[in-house]
């Protein structure tokens, strides 16, 4: 389990990233589904893969269980590997009766998985039969979402990426803001606001609420993204002619404003007029933020590697709320799409990309922050030890982004602190 | 392939799991990609486990897949055994890794580690989780004792004098349904026979209590579907004797305390049922009148189900209108005991052909696992789980056993509480016209009602649940009458399906082409209640 330092770039302030390998905790990419599925309303996710890749995505989704989800699994038996059923004609059979039982799906995702991979079972080829076949119904798009090639919130990059191809051509003529990366609706109506008050526009979103209903991509494009994870498909648009604006992520009331300004700048609108506008929303989310400062501040924090808004969120609670950095994990740290924020850490924080979950839960041990954000198998047996854990995966389904929601993003952080200063048994 | 929208087990190498974390001293490592670690969390969630799972994941990643996998397998297993020093070590694969065929077994076993190592075959194209868990029990229990066994035709010692007659407790488990508090009642039950439990296992047990199982007199198969194939070995190669009768029930109790004695050499005749056995009482108190005949759809595992049938129809006096399993392994048990209660056995593991036949038996209870408890508030139905898949309200903080006599208490309790009171039932049925107090309304001790915010996403996998199957294709033979139709309405809705398909029955058979009120009322006294 090998410890690499990466040298400092020469003259570049960023601080040190160290690498780590070893044994991960962490979900594969099949677990964005169960967002990206409530997201999209005319879609449905058909993984193509094995009982456990079922049993993920059940587990993952755990309380979602009272409705008939969009997603489904095809599993693979020992006859489709042992080649006495032909792979493709099972997946038509298992796909037509998605679509018989769904008849109001436009599209249908079939998401790789480690199994379909390692078996070469060509999703590419299939999909495109699939939408020839129910062509002017249902588009089927083909994405990997395989814990080979894929990381927990890596799935929704797949997955947008393989939207990328098909959206439709923006006009040369014309331009267009492009917000990347899943939000819920109530924010995306906030932003949306917010990019009309400053006569930015007109403004696009992908995920789209409809997958029928794709944004145009064009040369006038400026794409925004609202998550970090969301590199290949940034890079995708980017091939498609799309400018990328980058800038800091939008959590907290810092961050938001960046965020803003940078499409701002893209639109010729001053900063000041951001300001502005933004005045009453930052007044809220100040007075908001408050509260939980005088909780938070000093308070040492150490996160694990897992959704990739680590550094951001980092970079929220340090700033904003004066928390104390531990250390900051991420699986994957996209230095291009991450450059804003690690120029805003603090000098010296230990950064680290990658993961050993057994040295790492070594150093929590050591260190004894007041709070460990990590994934639901390590919470537990952290509080068992009596430290204070939050869950990263609340962080990745909640409304946690903009103005009107940073002190609901600070809560969530304070909640456990909260709660253990509550308990008395 | 299979369509799966939920699924009732996941794959067999979470039985596995689900030995090792029952166990101390046990390590599985496991060679599968990152995403399978997604299983810690069953354990640490769903059973609130304050301690990781004794696993180790290589979670191998594309780029290793061209290199060198079977040495991430090795370094995985020496930094496994260096940090957890196990004292056995299990060697698993998942899905992923049994595709690419590194036989992490074979590399584990070549690494002269100093303590027994184990390879586990978990086929996972066509095995699933309660086979694992079983296939995982024996090869770790044979492992450990085949070397120890008797030479053929070798005796047993006999009991020392004066030393009572001693139990090995078999099958329960980490994940298992109310596993820890069974354990606790049935050793109580056998000190009240004058057994004493040697080893319970594998939840709890060491390595060396497996290797104390021979000691015992006899072994009691308290969970067939983890332990069976350990039993038999057991039976087979140290001729220990095995108690097959699942103390789930009063009857099913006093079955269990006749067998016990039996093959203790024990008179249990005079065993009396203790004072605090109230299941039998309550059940028998007039009260509990409405309980007759309630319609009962029971689904679970086999043991759970075919035992809840028995309770249901012999100690509360329900009907049973459905009973299965999603375990293939067990579906000769409850096709025997759905034989017994005239009913079709159900027998798949396939989520949405569950909720369509309970739909269709239109049940007034559903005894269930978390699957069915969905599919029952979908439909408006009470439900009561017995059985795993669970869930974290199938850990409950207090005493709540399901098998001997204080779990009989447990299941009066459960199973009745999510049911309409006698009188209850009689004033919905009076003031049905009532507007809070009607179709709608859950039993008020239970303070939810069903929503419109319950129904289906969609309609396509929930039938509406008066559809009758007279309404397919002769269906045009009967037509309903609008002031039939209304006056159907006023029927409760749990009765509301069983009297409109009677009734469309009755006029079929008499030729009759529109169903009027009278019909209704006609139908309804030929069939009676
Ligand atoms: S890691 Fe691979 S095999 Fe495991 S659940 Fe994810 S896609 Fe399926």
């Amino acid at each position: 389990m090998s410890l690499v330092s990466e040298p400092k770039q020469g003259g570049c302030a960023l601080p040190e990233i160290a690498r780590e390998r070893g044994q991960r905790q962490v979900f594969c990419g099949l677990a964005g589904i169960v967002w990206l599925h409530r997201k999209i309303q005319d879609a449905f996710f058909l993984v193509v893969g094995s009982r456990t890749c079922a049993h993920l995505l059940q587990s993952a989704a755990g309380v979602m269980i009272f409705a008939e989800p969009r997603f489904a699994t095809a599993i693979l038996q020992e006859r489709d590997l042992a080649g006495m059923a032909d792979c493709n004609q099972e997946l038509d059979r298992v796909v037509a009766d998605v679509l018989e039982r769904r008849p109001d799906i436009k599209t249908l995702f079939l998401v790789g998985s480690c199994p379909s991979e390692v078996i070469k079972l060509d999703l590419g080829k299939a999909a495109e039969r699939l939408s020839e076949h129910y062509s002017g119904r249902v588009q089927v798009i083909d994405y990997s979402a395989s814990g080979l090639e894929t990381t927990f919130t890596q799935g929704e990059d797949t997955c947008l990426g393989a939207l990328v191809p098909r959206l439709p051509a923006l006009p040369s003529i014309e331009r267009s803001l492009l917000v990347l990366g899943t939000l819920p609706d109530v924010v995306e109506d906030q932003f949306r606001r917010l990019f009309d008050a400053l006569e930015i526009g007109p403004v696009h979103f992908l995920p789209p609420r409809q997958a029928s209903e794709l944004p145009p991509v064009g040369p006038g494009t400026s794409v925004l993204l609202a998550q970090p994870f969301l590199g290949e498909t940034a890079r995708a648009l980017h091939k498609r002619g799309a400018t990328l604006l980058t800038a800091p992520y939008p959590f907290g009331v810092e961050g938001t404003l960046a965020w803003l300004k940078a499409a701002a700048a893209a639109w010729g609108v001053a900063p000041e007029r951001v300001d502005e506008v933004a005045a009453p929303a930052v007044a809220r989310a100040r007075r908001g933020l408050a509260r939980y400062r005088e909780q938070l501040a000093g308070k040492r924090i150490y996160f694990m590697p897992d959704s990739q808004l680590e550094i951001p969120l980092a970079r929220f609670l340090q700033r904003e709320l004066g928390v104390e950095l531990v250390e900051v994990a991420s699986p994957f740290i996209d230095r291009q799409l991450m450059e804003h924020e690690l120029a805003l850490l603090p000098e010296g924080v230990r950064l680290t990309e990658g993961q050993d979950v057994d040295t790492q839960l070594d150093r929590v041990r050591a260190a004894r922050p007041d709070l460990t954000v990590c994934g639901l198998g390590l919470a537990n047996p952290l509080e068992a030890e009596g430290l204070r854990t939050k869950w990263s995966i609340e962080l990745v389904f909640s409304p946690v982004h903009g103005f009107d929601q940073a002190a609901d993003l600070a809560e969530l952080f304070a909640r456990p602190l909260t709660r253990g200063a509550l308990l008395q048994v | 392939m299979q369509l799966t929208l939920w699924s009732y087990e996941g794959p067999p190498h979470i039985g596995a799991m689900r030995v090792a974390a029952s166990m101390q001293g046990v390590h599985l490592v496991l060679h599968a990609p990152q995403g399978d670690t997604y299983s810690d969390l069953l354990f640490t969630m769903i059973e609130r486990r304050d301690s990781r799972p004794p696993v180790t994941y290589t979670t191998f990643q594309a780029r290793e897949l061209g290199a060198d996998t079977a040495e991430l397998v090795k370094d995985t297993i020496q930094s496994c055994y260096d940090r957890f020093s196990p004292e056995v070590l299990l060697i698993g694969e998942s899905c992923t890794a049994e595709l690419i065929q590194d036989q992490p077994g074979a590399l584990a076993q070549g690494m002269g580690l100093p303590i027994p190592v184990l390879p586990l075959e978990l086929p996972a194209y066509t095995r699933k989780e309660s086979w694992g868990a079983n296939e995982t029990f024996y090869q770790l229990v044979r492992g450990l004792l085949h070397e120890r066994r008797p030479a053929p035709g070798e005796s047993r010692p006999p009991r020392p004098e004066g030393q009572r007659p001693r139990a090995n407790l078999l099958g329960p488990i980490s994940l298992g349904f109310r596993c820890r508090d069974d354990v606790t009642e049935i050793t109580r039950l056998l000190d009240m026979i004058g057994v004493d439990v040697h080893v319970v296992a594998p939840l709890g047990a060491s390595p060396a209590d497996l290797l104390r199982l021979p000691e015992a007199d006899f072994n009691i198969c308290l969970y067939p579907e983890t332990a069976d194939q350990t039993c038999l070995w057991l039976e087979r190669m140290f001729g220990q004797p095995t108690v097959k009768t699942v103390p789930l029930g009063i009857g099913a109790t006093r079955d269990f305390i006749a067998e016990v004695g039996r093959v203790a050499g024990i008179d249990t005749s005079g065993i009396a049922m203790p004072d605090w056995s109230r299941m039998p009482w309550y059940s028998r108190s007039v009260d509990s009148t409405y309980l007759t005949g309630k319609r009962v759809f029971i689904f679970g595992d086999a043991t759970h189900a075919v035992a809840a049938a028995r309770v249901a129809s012999e100690e509360l006096g329900f009907t049973v209108v459905g009973l299965g399993t999603y375990a293939r392994e067990f579906a000769r048990e409850v096709r025997a005991a759905a034989k017994q209660y005239g009913v079709e056995p159900l027998i798949t593991d396939d989520y949405l052909e569950v909720e369509a036949r309970v739909a269709e038996a239109h049940p007034e209870l559903v005894l269930g696992t978390q699957m069915e408890r969905h599919i029952a508030k979908r439909l408006g139905v009470p439900c009561a789980v017995i059985s795993a898949p669970v869930h974290v309200q199938d850990f409950p903080a207090r005493y709540a056993p399901q098998m001997g006599y204080e779990g009989a208490n447990v299941l009066f309790d459960t199973w009745v509480h999510p049911l309409m009171m006698g009188l209850e039932e009689h004033l919905i049925t009076m003031f049905r016209e009532d507007f809070e107090f009607n179709d709608a309304s859950t039993p008020s001790h239970l303070g939810h009602g069903t929503s419109p915010g319950r129904v289906p996403e969609t309609t396509v996998s929930a039938q509406p649940q008066e559809t009758s199957p007279a309404e397919g294709d002769d269906a045009s033979a009967t037509t309903w009458a609008p002031e039939a139709e209304q006056e159907l309405k006023k029927i409760p809705f749990f009765v509301r399906g069983k009297a409109r398909r009677n009734t469309e029955r009755y006029a079929t058979e008499r030729g009759i082409q529109t169903i009027t009120v009278e019909t209704l009322y006609d139908a309804k006294a030929h069939f009676g209640r």
